[in-house]
């Protein structure tokens, strides 16, 4: 794991002494809001619509547990309880009171974390495999690079006032777990002759103007890392739309300029500033960075108390058939801890929880905690043979949900039950949808279906790439779902199709058992998934579900 | 149905919603805010509120609906920012006992 040098720590101590500065002057009247607005915004303070917000980078999606503790104790001190983990691997706190926000960053930087750039037009927290490290199917761990880029990307001063907000994902596995395909810049590493690269996608994200991103460069020698990104990041700088901002992101300036263009345009900019990188110095940096994330020691493990209480207890093998994925050292499993309990708010975590995943991660898992974009907690490295006393444990915390991947773990924005910006409420539609697949016990038939929500335009519910996809809308002063199916979120990524009229807000859930009952009647086979059947048959079939059904209802 | 508009915002400290009352106090309840009938008379108070930086953040008028009870919110967000977050007792239906 990454440790902070004294120049971070220097860095972050000098940065809260600045904010709370201006929080000070704020208050004291010698800023404006104008003025002050955009300097908390880069220190992830937002004002949302009833109290200010926090958000909390967790970069590449690691914790140790000093630092999941910590997050449990600001949320006890200063907040309500919990925490609540995003899309995009932050964790936010929803009710800060404006004192109070430099003391709880200079507590978030007694165990090296912080809220810079995860707001603004910025470079923002660089999301990564969630699995990075442990999964049986990596290439190589890809949070050396990550760390890399968070150390290029902060506080770069050519960088700080973008056209628009900028997003970095990546990913050492060519299974794409962090939707590469739907950032402004994805990073997904392949091997050529042995040797590890980059595949460079550019122009991704979803939002107003859903897009998949494009290859720019198929292969990107690790060490030309910096300076590719920084001509990519050069080149939105100069050619990107400031005159707005709908379409000042940079999947619309690819798309408006031809990716042809911009890669000569990246490439001459590349071409240019190389020489000015230090690739020996790189070198050396990264050295030193995967030597801090080298794996733990993984001794070999037995697995016969895991076969025996997988014989002997049906709950725990639902529970293992879901939440485990194959590690890459035998006797061990990567352990997804589900935020998902049915009826629950997707992503929260109450500070006892927290406590509790620390506890287990120090005992069973490495000191280890991932965060997901998909809301949930992972512990990567754990034994099979300590499966069953961690999930004895999960469950007196009301962590044990087998529903990984199922169509209660659904991904949800915080909607207009917190956002500013939000159009309709997420979270309840969330909870809703969960319970009722939990009270018809129809999960584990289902099988794999990603369930993805959105209280806004802004997709940060990732809604286009769900199989099945809601968009909460503000209908004439009413809340309505638009539905979209057959979006992907791997690195086959697809926009899914909108279906036809929305449905109001007490329509929606039945709407959704429509569709899921229609896919259970129309597979072939058990083994047919959602998105298999989706892709065999198109929409008509659904459409049919969605809306004669409910005509016939309503006869 | 009367219509009408109330000026709202968010404290500069807390962070919560408080609505503007007739004698130019901030409150945390809505039925104690002033109600505007006439728009150019509410636009000249919220530009007299907005001056206010030290004490609210983004000062905006709402539309609502005289009731019996008094005002009521027009738009469902607005509803929202009465009680506070659907999913947990939080906000102000905690503080005042408003029921969602």
């Amino acid at each position: 794991m990454y440790r902070y040098s004294e120049f971070d720590h220097a860095f972050l101590a000098e940065r809260n002494r600045q904010f709370r500065a201006q929080v000070a002057r704020r208050i004291d009247g010698s800023l404006t809001e104008d003025e002050f607005r955009p300097l908390r915004l880069m220190n992830g303070l937002y004002l949302q619509l009833h109290a200010y917000m926090l958000r909390v980078a967790i970069p590449y999606g690691t914790l140790s547990a000093p630092q999941l503790r910590k997050l449990a104790e600001i949320s006890e001190r200063w907040d309500k309880g919990y925490g609540h983990f995003t899309t995009r691997q932050n964790i936010q706190f929803n009710w800060p009171k404006l004192p109070d926000v430099p003391d709880m960053l200079d507590a978030l930087a007694e165990v090296g974390l912080h809220a810079i750039q995860t707001s603004g037009n910025t470079i923002r927290n660089v999301t990564s495999d969630h699995f990075a490290g442990a999964a049986a199917d990596e290439i190589e761990d890809p949070r050396p690079y990550a760390e890399l880029i968070r150390q290029w990307s902060t506080d770069h001063p050519e960088f700080q006032f973008l056209p628009r907000k900028f997003k970095i994902a990546i990913t050492g596995s060519p299974n794409d777990r962090v939707v590469t395909r739907a950032h402004d810049i994805g990073l997904r590493m392949v091997a050529r002759d042995g040797v590890p690269g980059f595949e460079v996608i550019v122009g991704g994200g979803l939002g107003r103007t859903p897009m998949i991103g494009q290859v720019i460069r198929d292969f990107l020698p690790v060490a030309d890392l910096l300076p590719y990104l920084e001509a990519i990041v050069a080149t939105y700088n100069l050619l990107g739309r400031r005159d707005n901002k709908y379409k000042a992101r940079i999947k619309i300036t690819v798309h408006e300029t031809g990716i042809d263009t911009i890669r000569e345009m990246v490439e001459a900019r590349f071409a240019e500033i190389a020489p000015e990188f230090d690739q020996t110095a790189t070198e050396a940096t990264l050295d030193t960075l995967r030597a801090m994330f080298a794996p733990p020691p993984l001794n070999p493990r037995d697995s016969a108390t895991y076969e025996a209480a997988r014989a002997r207890d049906r709950l725990f093998r639902a529970w293992a058939d879901t939440n485990l994925t194959p590690h890459r050292v035998a006797g061990y499993a990567i352990v997804t801890i589900s935020l998902k309990a049915h009826g629950q708010t997707p992503g929260d975590a109450t500070a006892e929880q927290m406590r509790a995943v620390a506890d287990l991660a120090e005992r069973y898992g490495q000191d280890e905690i991932r965060v997901s974009h998909m809301q949930n907690l992972v512990l990567p490295h754990v034994a099979l043979d300590d499966l069953p006393a961690l999930y004895a444990a999960l469950r007196a915390q009301g962590l044990a949900t087998a529903n990984v991947g199922l169509a209660s773990d659904i991904i949800a924005c915080p909607g207009m039950d917190y956002c500013a910006l939000a159009t309709a409420r997420s979270i309840p539609v969330a909870q809703q949808i969960a319970a009722l697949v939990g009270a018809l016990d129809i999960e584990q038939e289902l099988g794999p279906v990603q369930i993805k929500i959105s209280g806004c335009i802004n997709a940060c519910g990732h809604h286009h790439v769900g199989d099945i996809g809601i968009l909460g809308l503000d209908r004439a002063g009413v809340e309505n779902y638009q539905i979209t199916l057959g979006g992907n979120a791997t690195e086959e990524a697809r926009i899914g199709s909108r279906m036809g009229p929305g449905f109001a807000y007490d329509q929606i859930v039945p709407a959704i058992e429509r569709l899921l009952v229609a896919y259970l009647e129309l597979r072939l086979e058990p083994a047919e998934t959602f998105a298999q059947t989706v892709k065999r048959l198109g929409l008509t079939p659904f459409k049919t579900a969605l809306y004669e059904t409910e005509a016939q209802d309503a006869a | 149905m009367r219509t009408g508009l109330v000026i709202t915002a968010n404290a500069l400290l807390e962070g919560d919603v408080i609505w503007v009352t007739s004698d130019n106090a901030l409150t945390r309840d809505l039925s104690q805010a002033q109600v505007f009938t006439d728009r150019a008379e509410a636009e000249a108070a919220l530009a007299e509120a907005s001056a206010r930086t030290g004490e609210i953040v983004g000062a905006y008028l709402a539309d609502i609906r005289l009731t019996q009870e008094g005002p009521a919110p027009a738009h469902f967000r607005e509803a929202f920012r009465t009680r506070g977050p659907s999913n947990y007792r939080h906000g102000k239906q905690a503080e005042t006992g408003t029921t969602v």
